[in-house]
């Protein structure tokens, strides 16, 4: 079934989606959302492969012989390097959360303080 | 919302984008498809530009432009982290206590430590060559450099690390890469062209202008990850907040 690589990648999104929907900790809800954007890997990576080729690095490989997609390893390292960011911002905001109002689970947060 | 509510309307909504994707994954063509026109494309110039690893070809290259976003991101994430994460009025710094550390932890970690850093250095100068490159090579840089918290204390790494000049470097290395950009535009070519010679395919000087964004990227990637991750360690082992001591009733 050669749609399979792609739906592992919807897969892992939704299911980081339900961890995110129904978290009761923010930096569990980070992580799940992390889970959510690797799925993103696994589709831009599912979609450069080619059957039987090799990375697309030619240090000790003759030009010409068959290598996957390079444009979408380049999308899934700008990927990654968002990703990585994203997390580390977000969980300093969590940190700053955890200071002003003692908590880190989303219910117990309501209301706005001035 | 109720949890109930909310779970129910994810399982809906999750449904609906689950036929969705599929629908669209059946039009997609074929998972290992031999046609990749744009993939195609991007490995011949790459090999045209003598740079062996065609992704970093890519990345430094033939999209440098997108590259430096990417890099300016991680700049406004840091500068993001270190904002959030200054010390309070409400704060005090506390001094952090010594750990105990068993002696074979201490010796690995004097063993690993200029190993990963060589390793670091060696993926940031080979990017152009081998997988890695100024993002990869730059994490290995400023997670070897913690080894020193692992194996030693908080306080040499205090020592080894000093934050001003990483903040410098980190500025360094964001603005070397816009300036490699408008070295281009001063030789009449287009902005982030590659105008340097190009070298022998395969050898370490090979690719023009992409080992020297490797360098900047790295540079900036390195310092700027250590001090991401010193405002965390900051808050963890320096910073002592009100929220850590047992609260008082609210007066409201």
């Amino acid at each position: 079934m050669t749609v399979l690589p792609f739906l592992a990648a919807g897969w892992i999104f939704l299911a980081g989606v339900y961890g995110m929907v129904t978290s009761h900790n923010l930096v569990h809800a980070v992580g799940c959302l992390s889970v959510a954007q690797s799925s993103t890997y696994v589709l831009l990576l599912a979609v450069g492969y080619r059957s039987g080729a090799t990375a697309p690095v030619f240090s000790d490989l003759p030009t010409g012989s068959p290598v996957v997609d390079p444009v979408v390893q380049a999308l899934a390292l700008t990927d990654v390097v968002v990703g990585a960011t994203l997390t580390a911002l977000l969980l300093s905001l969590v940190i700053q959360i955890r200071k002003r109002s003692g908590t880190v689970d989303p219910e117990a947060l309501t209301g706005l303080k001035g | 919302m109720s949890k109930t509510v909310r779970r129910r309307l994810f399982l809906l909504s999750a449904a609906v984008v689950a036929v969705a994707f599929f629908w669209a994954c059946l039009g997609l063509p074929g998972f290992g498809t031999a046609r990749h026109p744009y993939g195609s494309r991007a490995v011949d110039t790459g090999v045209d530009q003598r740079t062996a690893n065609v992704v970093s070809s890519i990345n430094f290259d033939q999209r440098a432009f997108d590259t430096l976003g990417e890099e300016s991101i991680l700049f406004a994430a840091v500068l993001g982290a270190v904002v959030l994460l200054r010390r309070a009025r409400d704060e005090r710094r506390e001094e952090p206590r010594p750990g105990r550390v068993l002696p074979p932890t201490r010796l690995l970690g004097l063993v690993l430590l200029p190993i990963t850093l060589l390793v670091g250095v060696y993926i940031v100068a080979h990017g152009q060559l081998s997988p890695g490159g100024g993002f990869q090579g730059g994490v290995i840089l400023a997670v070897g450099l913690h080894l020193a918290y692992v194996a030693a204390d908080y306080r040499v790494l205090c020592r080894i690390r000093p934050l001003w000049l990483l903040g410098t470097l980190d500025a360094v290395g964001a603005g070397a890469f816009t300036a490699l950009g408008l070295a281009g535009l001063l030789t009449g070519a287009a902005y982030l062209e590659n105008f340097l010679p190009l070298g022998t395919f395969g050898r370490l000087s090979s690719g023009g202008l992409v080992p020297l964004i490797n360098a900047a990227v790295g540079l900036e990637v390195g310092s700027g990850v250590i001090v991401l991750v010193a405002q965390f360690l900051d808050q963890a082992v320096e910073t002592a907040s009100p929220a850590d001591r047992p609260r008082k009733p609210e007066v409201s």
